[in-house]
């Protein structure tokens, strides 16, 4: 999804990289709060974000978060390079999760990421190659 | 309640945010799992928690959580201090298990995150 005079930015996140990991979200819900979006919405895709970005540090090798706002709505597409999601489907499910202890000592990996993105966006797509990498688009509307 | 209200009852030591304590707490959310967190916390309930990591912290920032108590007496390291200053969050360590220090606050009449 692309629009002409669209604001745009990029992101860098790197994998295993958990005392940085949280801070592009941060930084997302910054730049909302700035140009006065409502503090609800920025709570969502804070969220949302947060989540994508924290997949990204425990599954994958490294992964790009780009911004998007139009007047209607906030779009954020999380690349990786990493394993893939194999079934998308089961991944989805609330509790399943493939994270390891030390995730889980970080607090992650109760297998609610992948929901709560769904609970806080208006429109959740994801496309997995296995062996590749993995695309999630969030999009939450004003 | 005011967070100075809590540190009361909760028997704290102030970490970060000595200048903060008239934060007003109107919910309490206590979960050491920080995706449980994101998926249940209302916005302005105060986080307990076992869980003394950088991604407390960024959770709290995340979810629009005014403070953070870490339970059973955990201590955050200094980077996670640092976060939080550089934050502006508010934290607080009690030596109560979490069950404990829940069990407090609701006493005194501070609800859950429970229901829409
Ligand atoms: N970017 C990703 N790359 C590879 N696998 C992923 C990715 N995101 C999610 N997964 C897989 O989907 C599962 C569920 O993800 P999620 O709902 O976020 O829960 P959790 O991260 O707590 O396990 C993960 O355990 C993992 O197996
Ligand atoms: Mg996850």
């Amino acid at each position: 999804m692309t629009e002409e005079g669209a604001f745009r930015r990029n992101f860098e996140v790197l994998g295993e990289d958990f005392y940085n990991a949280g801070r592009v979200s941060t930084e997302i819900k910054e730049i909302l709060q700035q140009v006065g979006v409502a503090a609800t919405t920025v709570r969502r895709v804070a969220i949302a974000a947060y989540e994508a970005e924290m997949n990204v540090v425990m599954y994958a090798r490294r992964g790009t978060v780009c911004l998007e706002l139009t007047p209607e709505l906030v779009h954020l597409l999380v690349r990786d390079e990493g394993p893939g999601i194999e079934d998308i489907e089961l991944a989805m499910q609330e509790g399943y999760s493939t994270a390891t202890e030390r995730m889980r000592e970080m607090g992650f990996g109760a297998g609610m990421g992948l929901p709560n993105i769904q609970k806080n966006s208006d429109r959740l797509v994801i496309h997995s190659t296995a062996g590749v990498g993995t695309e999630v688009e969030i999009e939450v509307r004003f | 309640m005011k967070l100075e209200e809590v540190k009361r009852i909760l028997e704290c030591e102030v970490i970060t945010g000595h200048d903060r304590l008239d934060t007003e707490i109107k919910m309490v959310c206590g979960c050491d799992l920080m995706s449980d967190v994101l998926a249940f916390i209302k916005a302005d309930a105060l986080l307990l928690t076992g869980l003394v990591n950088r991604q407390a912290i960024r959770t709290a920032g995340v979810a629009d959580v005014p403070a953070v108590v870490f339970v059973r007496g955990k201590r955050p390291d200094e980077e996670t201090v640092a976060l939080a200053e550089e934050k502006g969050l508010p934290i607080l360590v009690t030596n109560l298990l979490l069950y404990e220090a829940c069990g407090r606050l609701y006493s005194q009449g501070v609800p859950g995150c429970e229901g829409r």
